[in-house]
């Protein structure tokens, strides 16, 4: 017993080291491995603050730049609005606003919820975006994140007033998407291969589909974060994987990444429904087949 | 100026450069991120207690970790170069020799050579050990090798910038401090 005491007391600097390194290496562990921060959300309360003073002056430099965005933006709003399309008998009038039921009996599902962007890194491996809105304001996980020209990520902590998002510049991202053009839908991963924040990647296409350089990728139906039809990128280069049976696609994102500020979270109304039931036939199928 | 103070301010423009200034610039090529903030655990004094300095680099690393959502991943560089440190120091500086009497390591206290090699070889420790983390499970080997030497490289210049434009004093260490 002594010795052990005496082993301890000798080799304490070592013993210390080997304590820290294994938590650094178990926290980083987990955390990649769940998406989830590990006692991150207070942390978030902390670093948030200091990144929104940091980035009231980093706001001024890029004002150009989200100024055009927000005007392209805007001018596609309008030109999507509905006085713009004639509708020779109004038997069915849309009207689209803040209700959650509208006249013609259809459900909001959707709504956009405005937030700013207090930190960003491209950088890393691991890319995220931290926002300055968090659970006070209505922000869920797995909510889906929308710039100005395309997708952005997910919502992965949640902290009072802000949140972490999962950028699509991340090695754990994964966005389903399909092509815009053509007509049967076919959905796959959108990933990033941690090489260039310009360009995403799109693996195991099939060779039946049509693809070709310039094709639009959007947003699958598939997904419960995000609408279908929003923007993600277009196709920059068609690679014949090694064995030859499927594309690899190298896609240009829409988003500038470097100089995202103002962003949309989108709350999905029916999301819990949809969580509960997927989880539900998860639930099922393994008691089917555990047994 | 006291040596406590000193090292505070230190580990918050360390901290801040690191987070707001040098990870914000884009990667050069896929490969290079540059790295500065190591260069704190670098120039504590000599007299720093080995536990503490472990801590210390491992407090350090995390802070760092916090600003840029990767917990861990630049906390256990940290602590390692924090832990190998005093060996690589007992190499140069004998126990009771003039040297000693200096507070913290630099060229004016251990001269360019013995300096340059102290820099030099924490430094590839240290991006060696963050690259293997962060490639582990992803990436080819020619491929981490170049990560390495590159950030590495560029590491390197930027404290050479640094140790330029802040040519450190080497106080004595007197009696009374």
């Amino acid at each position: 017993m002594r010795n052990i005491f005496l082993f301890i007391r000798q080799n304490f600097n070592l013993i210390t080291f080997f304590i820290l390194q294994l938590i650094c290496i178990i926290t980083l562990s987990r955390y990649s491995k769940t998406h989830e921060a590990y006692f991150y959300t207070e942390a978030n309360e902390i670093t948030g603050k200091i990144n929104s003073q940091y980035n009231k002056l980093n706001r001024y430099f890029r004002l150009v730049e989200v100024n055009k965005a927000l005007a392209i933006e805007n001018a596609n709003l309008k030109n999507s609005l509905a006085t713009n399309f004639v509708t020779p008998d109004s038997s069915t009038k849309i009207i689209v606003d803040t209700l959650v039921k509208d006249t013609s009996n259809r459900y909001r599902k959707y709504t956009f919820l405005p937030a700013l962007v207090v930190m960003n890194t491209v950088a890393l491996e691991s890319n995220f975006i931290m926002l300055e809105r968090g659970s006070k304001q209505g922000v869920i996980k797995e909510m889906g994140v929308v710039g100005p020209s395309g997708i952005i990520g997910k919502v992965v902590t949640v902290s009072e007033n802000y949140c972490m998002v999962m950028s699509l510049l991340n090695r754990n991202s994964k966005v389903s998407a399909m092509f815009k053009r053509g007509k049967e839908q076919y959905a796959e991963n959108v990933e990033w291969d941690g090489k260039n924040a310009y360009y995403l990647v799109m693996k195991k296409i099939s060779k039946a589909v049509d693809v070709k350089i310039g094709d639009t990728i959007v947003t699958s139906n598939y997904s419960a974060s995000f609408p279908s039809m929003l923007m993600i990128g277009t196709v920059a280069e068609i690679k014949t994987d090694k064995m030859g049976n499927t594309y690899d696609l190298k896609i240009k994102c829409a988003t500038n990444f470097h100089t995202i500020q103002h962003v949309n979270l989108i709350s999905n109304s029916y999301f819990e429904e949809q969580r509960k039931l997927d989880s539900l036939t998860k639930k099922l199928q393994y008691n089917l087949t555990g047994e | 100026m006291n040596s406590i103070l000193k090292n505070i301010i230190r580990f918050i423009l360390f901290l801040f450069i690191q987070v707001y200034v040098l990870s914000k610039v884009d990667p050069l090529h896929q490969f290079i991120t540059p790295y500065l903030y190591f260069l704190f655990i670098l120039w504590l004094p000599f007299s720093i207690n080995r536990w503490w300095l472990l801590i210390l680099g491992f407090l350090f690393g995390m802070s760092v970790d916090y600003f840029l959502g990767t917990p861990g991943l630049h906390a256990a560089p940290c602590t390692l170069i924090a832990y190998i440190r005093p060996f690589i120091l007992s190499i140069f500086i004998a126990q009771d020799s003039t040297e000693q009497s200096f507070v913290e390591p630099s060229v004016k206290s251990m001269g360019w050579g013995p300096y340059s090699f102290y820099i030099v070889l924490l430094t590839f420790v240290h991006h060696f050990y963050l690259v293997l983390i962060e490639w582990l499970s992803f990436g080819t080997f020619v491929y981490f090798l170049g990560k390495v030497t590159a950030t590495t490289g560029i590491s390197l210049m930027l404290i050479f910038i640094v140790e330029m434009m802040f040519y450190r004093k080497a106080k004595y260490r007197t009696n009374t401090s």
